[in-house]
């Protein structure tokens, strides 16, 4: 009995000494907190709830109205268009671009990473200026695409484009530190074993990087539904055609048709609420399954 | 199933991973490959699997040439360093996957896959384990694991990489004698690389020990202990004393020693070194008649059946080890500052390679 209370007591002095000895004062500890708290307040909880009391301001009809309107209808269908397939584009290009640079040694390497973080580094407009440059009118395959009756700039393929580019680097930054901690060693172990690079693709490496992956699609789907700069040199702002929900909102608004405007910026405002509850739920189980492979990597 | 590796070279930009590689791995022998870490060892196992292709060289499994074949037709048991067991999949299932992934046509139904793998799972006693995840595992559990996953696609040849290099001495020791065994009763012909040269002299048929991309001697534990081929070998199994020598007209010298070297009989003159293990140094506290040099005693290490003394050349500012037997250093009543006689009582004599 008694050796166990003084391991108990020598530990729990440890643990006092430890916290002493890397914190600070309290009121120090307070000061900071209030700073953090009252930036936090000021510059994302003020202007979320401005939000939704904006949208709701005229009452709860009026917000459903908004919302039913045929141009939103559109605006969101659109939205959910260009998520839909900038989505899935970015999920096969990630997972490959990915596993080239994870797992294979080849020339050129360094250069694909940097040009996979070329989205991040440019402005979006600058980006959609480029597809206005390639596929408008005046531009380089121009005149090819009127003769076939093709429309890309001011049309849903452009909006594409733009949503594709500014998305593309998300899934594959997040996969690559991930992959190239997890190495090679179990591919090469699924091939010695018979298995083919399918097989080894579903069976051993996508069940491997499933959370990361997932984390990658969360922020993609986000960054697709909000996209602005780039989308908007694209799209032409056409009503009902090729307004995307933040394109609209910045129409509305212009307008001075605040309530509406609001409304559908709420949408887009609770899709962050959602995007930051699943990253939340993802992070902590991608967490919890560390932990514990790390608890029982102790234990043995 | 014989491995034979001919004229196997291999590098990596400008650096010479394996040079000129020949040797045959009898059937159903365990063999090891011995060497310092950077020695090539590993490069060569997985040139043998087909993870890595030779830059020059062939492979053949008993006759059949396999150099070009692809990695998954050539029936490899392979076991990794780190395990690199599936994560994400059972212990049961990691096992049954080399059967899973077979095409239709030669995939086992789901109760002979059971039966298999729990006959695995027994052989290497672990069955009890079968629902567990490879985290769950200790190391000496993953090791077991990833050797009964390598067996279950009835492989012809097994290759290991480090296989114990992970674990902790205990578990190591157990593992290794459980591995001979375990080979004792399979007859697989089965390679594995270790830089432990106890691990190799205690586990092989047959050492192949390498040096810088290059094979420096093959034998049986015995004789790579007992004739190592080059200074290189001596040096790697076990401790020796090195002493500089000169050989004149086939005798070699060491201070006033004269050796009698009969490998070199035809040499003239030249410089050498003479290699002594530490229980073949004879210490004695009086001149004796036998022809010796003089050492002080500088430091004693008695733990365990044998005594090892460090000894100061009286002549040279070197040091060198000895072994005795217990009874013998408590005979000799030695201690610190002991003034003692030396005689190698078996030296082998290499030459200095001519600058």
């Amino acid at each position: 009995m008694s050796t166990i209370s003084v391991t108990q007591h020598s530990r729990y002095q440890a643990k006092v000494a430890r916290s002493r000895a890397t914190s600070e004062p309290a009121w120090i500890r307070w000061v900071l907190i209030a700073i953090a708290l009252a930036f936090l307040t000021l510059f994302l909880f003020i202007p979320l709830a401005a939000v939704f009391t904006e949208a709701l301001r005229k009452g709860f009809d009026t917000y459903i109205n908004a919302l039913v309107d045929p141009d939103a209808l559109s605006a969101i269908q659109l939205t959910l268009i260009a998520a839909a397939i900038a989505l899935p584009l970015n999920l096969v290009f990630g997972v490959a671009a990915a596993w080239a640079i994870a797992k294979f040694d080849f020339k050129g390497k360094s250069i694909l990473i940097t040009l996979i973080d070329l989205p991040f580094a440019v402005s979006p407009v600058v980006a959609g200026l480029i597809y206005v440059l390639i596929f408008g009118l005046q531009g380089w395959f121009g005149e090819w695409l009127l003769d076939h009756d093709m429309k890309v700039i001011f049309a849903i393929p452009g909006i594409v484009l733009a949503t594709v580019f500014v998305t593309f680097p998300f899934i594959a930054r997040e996969l690559i530190p991930l992959m190239q901690a997890q190495g090679k060693d179990e591919e090469e172990a699924a091939l010695v074993l018979g298995a083919s690079g399918w097989q080894i693709l579903w069976r051993v490496t996508l069940p491997n990087i499933k959370w990361g992956l997932l984390y990658g699609m969360i922020l993609t789907n986000a960054r697709a539904m909000g996209e602005f700069g780039a989308v908007s040199v694209v799209s032409g702002h056409i009503r009902g055609m090729t307004n995307t929900m933040p394109l609209l909102v910045e129409i509305l608004y212009n307008e001075y048709q605040y309530a509406a405007a609001f409304a559908v910026a709420s949408l887009l405002a609770l899709l962050a609420l959602v995007t930051l509850a699943l990253k939340t739920f993802v992070e902590w189980q991608a967490a919890k399954n560390a932990e514990e492979t790390e608890l029982a990597v102790m234990q043995s | 199933m014989s491995i034979e590796i001919n004229h196997i070279s291999k590098s990596f930009g400008k650096f010479n991973a394996l040079q000129d590689i020949n040797f045959t791995v009898p059937s159903g022998e365990l063999v090891a490959l011995l060497g310092p870490s950077g020695c090539g060892k590993t490069t060569l196992l997985r040139i043998i699997a087909g993870l890595e292709s030779p830059g020059e060289g062939r492979i053949a499994f008993h006759g059949d040439d396999t150099t070009d074949l692809d990695v998954r037709k050539r029936q490899v048991g392979f076991v990794f360093q780190h395990y690199a067991l599936f994560r994400h999949m059972t212990v049961f299932e990691n096992v049954a996957f080399g059967l899973r992934v077979r095409p239709k046509t030669t995939r086992p139904n789901e109760a002979e896959i059971r039966r298999r793998v729990h006959e695995l799972l027994n052989l290497v006693q672990l069955d009890w384990l079968a629902d567990r995840y490879p985290p769950q595992l200790s190391g000496g559990q993953r090791q077991r694991i990833a050797l009964a996953r390598a067996l279950a696609v009835e492989p012809k040849v097994l290759l290991l990489d480090e296989p114990f290099g992970a674990l902790d001495a205990k578990v190591r020791k157990d593992l290794r004698r459980w591995l001979r065994r375990l080979h004792d009763e399979l007859h697989i012909t089965s390679v594995f690389v270790t830089h432990d040269q106890e691990e190799a002299l205690e586990v092989a048929d047959t050492i192949v020990v390498m040096n810088h991309g290059k094979v420096e001697q093959i034998g049986s534990p015995q004789q790579v202990y007992d004739q190592p081929a080059s200074p290189f070998v001596y040096q790697f199994l076990g401790n020796v004393n090195q002493f500089e020598s000169r050989v004149t007209k086939g005798r070699a010298k060491i201070e006033d020693i004269h050796i009698d070297s009969t490998e070199h009989h035809a040499v003239e003159d030249a410089d050498a070194l003479a290699y002594v293990r530490p229980h073949d140094i004879e210490v004695f506290t009086e001149p004796n008649g036998h022809a010796s040099f003089p050492a002080t005693v500088s430091y004693i290490h008695s733990l365990g059946p044998l005594v090892r003394l460090e000894l100061q050349r009286n002549a040279e500012n070197t040091i060198i080890e000895a072994e005795l037997t217990r009874e013998r250093f408590l005979q000799l009543q030695l201690k610190e500052g002991s003034q003692v006689h030396v005689r190698p009582r078996h030296v082998r004599v290499f030459l200095k390679p001519s600058a």
